[in-house]
């Protein structure tokens, strides 16, 4: 029976990293006495007093607290409220965390979780995915768990990890999805077959890979069998894992929840059109959001967003090319 | 006056106990000067410095009055753009100024970043990135782990910003942030009545910036930037009262930025009549004037400082043109630590 839920996951992470490390401490808006707005920190600062700590709404300045708390030995692990919030703190993570080691040699080992991604009612604000806007910044790393697994695992190694890492959790696999326990770790920066297949590959990451599994059990059933690969980190991105998979396939479907205009979909078919354009039957494709903000009312949003529906339809499409 | 805040007092006291720190602030005021002098001449040279240069003329009082109680490698210093002097005065080598400023590999940025932009972290000086006003909750951060570590001890932290500065959002949230942490922090703000070209009317409406403490619920100071004297008292009583528990200080110093915004700047809409006023008053002839005055240096004793700064300046000088700038063949281009994390090299 499945109980643990992908939420709790990232709870009990947070909760093993703060009794392993005493340097490790979390700072975030409501995440004391209130667990935080989705709950992610519940009871944790009663089980670490004096480790947990409410912030004000200051996202600015939450960054560059963490930063200068990580230049003297501390782990912190920051939680936006919301992913959308963190661009009140993107100065601090692009231009004072992410450069920080370069310029002075002083590592920046800090955790900013984004709760990140669409939920029905959500509207423009509390819905976006920032993986790519982050990825393009020179200094960080990127990490997008798709599973129960990955987000107990991933968590805990960004929080050893020496360098900023943008965590980024989808809501809604917050409480969808479940698994019985946290299985194995994985490294970072690895790609995962999810789905092994040989007339078409999916990469995907998130929320997403749980449509393009939907989408490839439907090909399924017009008697294709397709491939699919879950990012999991998509900066550093595991390409020989890409190419090997188009490899087998000869055929590429790209899917991601964030805005189409260039980002980790643009980026693995940039890879893989360079690096192995001879190994492509097809014209590689690429799925994400539509190119306008958000939109609140479900029936709106579930068209705004790529499912299992509009996946199918472009893997055959692409099959069919 | 706000509550919160207090106006330093200027009755007669016993000066003695104010000379030390006088005279300290006063040779890295001069050491500063006859530093930034050469990076002036350097710049208008043309050939060794690539990018800017950004001087402190006029302000070297107010930021060595606050460097002098830093202890190098001890307290937490976010310094800025016109913190020559309280670099110098902090313990920052000047060999470092300069070879940040030529981008050789030798020095602290090792070429990678240039001019003010320059620290040292891992001791607890950090390096500004240009973004105004973000430093604040950084060197906030260094102290709050330090508290969380039970290591703070008598660690204080210091930070600077300009007038322009103060309109950031960052700094806002920097300084609330601080506030409710209450941590120990002396916030310098040097109102040199410019941001750039920007007069202080097109970028706050209060009365004086120190107004602001009574909002943020923190101590405010206010001082004569041009007076070392002053300065030296004011930072004393900001110092002592971080120290004692009772939070973030804010200091605010008026004063005029005697030059550009930097070097490649004539300051034309600075009106000359502003020149004239007393907060355009050079500060270290002021300074030189009063350890005169108070019988702490004599004339000679002026000269001799300023040669001493001028020799060691030169020395450093005569060294850093030795020294080798970065090729980038031989650079590791690489922005993560986590070596197998770099994307194109295996673990
Ligand atoms: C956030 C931000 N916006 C714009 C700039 C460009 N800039 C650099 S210095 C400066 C003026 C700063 O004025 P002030 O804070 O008064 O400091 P001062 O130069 O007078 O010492 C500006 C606009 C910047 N560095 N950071
Ligand atoms: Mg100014």
């Amino acid at each position: 029976m499945s109980s643990i839920t992908y939420l709790e996951a990232i709870r009990e992470a947070q909760y093993e990293a703060l009794k392993e490390n005493p340097n490790v401490f979390l700072y975030g808006q409501d995440i004391g006495t209130f667990g935080g707005a989705f709950k992610a920190t519940k009871n944790l600062g009663r089980e670490f007093p004096g480790r947990v700590f409410d912030a004000p709404i200051s996202e600015d300045a939450m960054i560059g607290m963490a930063i200068g708390a990580a230049v003297e030995g501390a782990r912190p692990i920051i939680e936006m409220q919301f992913a959308d919030f963190s661009s009140v703190g993107f100065n601090q993570i692009v231009n004072q965390a992410a450069t920080l080691y370069w310029r002075t040699n002083t590592p920046c080992p800090i955790t900013i979780r984004l709760p990140s991604g669409g939920t029905a009612g959500s509207g423009p604000f509390h819905s976006q995915s920032m993986e790519s806007i982050y990825a393009h910044y020179p200094g960080l790393v990127i990490l997008t768990p798709a599973t129960v697994e990955d987000a107990y695992w991933m968590l805990l190694d960004s929080v050893k990890l020496e360098d900023p890492v943008i965590f980024c959790e989808h809501k809604f696999l917050y409480y969808h999805l479940k698994a019985d326990d946290f299985g194995q770790s994985m490294p970072i920066g690895k790609a995962r077959i999810a789905r092994p297949g040989r007339d078409a590959t999916v990469v995907t990451y998130s929320a997403m890979l749980h449509e393009s599994l939907r989408a490839a059990e439907e090909l399924r059933l017009d008697g294709y069998e397709v491939e699919v690969v879950d990012l999991r980190s998509v900066k550093p991105m595991d390409t020989d894992t890409i190419l090997a998979s188009v490899a087998r396939t000869g055929r590429l479907l790209v899917v991601g929840e964030a805005f189409p205009w260039g980002g980790v979909t643009s980026e693995v078919i940039a890879r893989v059109a360079s690096e192995a354009f001879h190994l492509l039957d097809a014209p590689p494709l690429r799925l994400n959001s539509k190119d306008t903000p958000i939109p609140y009312h479900p029936n709106l949003w579930k068209s705004h967003r790529p499912t299992t529906s509009s996946i199918a339809a472009e893997l055959r499409k692409l099959l069919r090319y | 006056m706000p509550s919160a805040a207090s106006k330093t007092s200027t009755t007669a006291e016993p000066l003695a106990e104010f000379r030390e720190d006088f005279l300290k602030a006063l040779r890295s005021m001069v050491l500063s000067r006859t530093l930034e002098e050469k990076l002036g001449s350097l710049y208008r040279a043309g050939g060794r410095i690539v990018g800017g240069v950004y001087l402190g003329r006029g302000q070297e009082a107010f930021s060595a009055a606050s460097g002098i109680h830093l202890r190098w490698g001890k307290d937490v210093y976010g310094p800025l753009i016109r913190d020559q002097a309280g670099r110098i005065a902090y313990g920052e080598p000047v060999i470092d100024t300069l070879r940040t400023y030529l981008g050789t590999v030798t020095g602290p940025m090792r070429g990678r970043d240039g001019n003010i932009h320059r620290g040292q972290p891992k001791i607890g000086y950090m390096a500004m990135i240009s973004h105004l006003g973000s430093l604040l909750s950084v060197v906030a951060g260094a102290l709050f782990a330090r508290r969380l570590q039970g290591r703070l001890g008598d660690t204080v932290g210091a930070t600077s910003i300009g007038d322009g500065g103060t309109s950031t959002g960052a700094f806002h949230e920097g300084m609330n942030m601080a506030a409710v942490e209450k941590l120990p922090l002396v916030v310098s703000i040097a109102n040199n009545q410019y941001a750039y070209s920007t007069p202080t009317a097109r970028q706050y409406a209060c009365e004086n910036l120190v107004d602001r403490a009574a909002g943020y619920g923190v101590a405010g100071h206010c001082v004569d930037g041009t007076d070392l004297l002053e300065c030296v008292k004011t930072f004393r009583a900001a110092y002592q009262q971080a120290r004692a528990g009772e939070g973030p200080q804010i200091v605010v110093g008026r004063l005029l930025r005697l030059g550009g915004h930097g070097e490649h700047d004539d300051a034309s809409y600075v009106p000359d009549l502003q020149k004239h006023t007393h907060e355009g008053r050079d500060c270290l002839a002021v300074a030189q004037r009063q350890a005169v005055e108070h019988g702490w240096l004599t004339e000679k004793d002026v000269l001799d400082m300023q040669q001493d700064a001028k020799r060691e300046v030169e020395q450093a000088m005569g060294l850093v043109m030795k020294e080798p700038a970065p090729d980038p063949y031989r650079e590791n281009w690489q922005a993560l630590s986590t070596a197998w994390l770099v994307e194109g090299q295996e673990g």
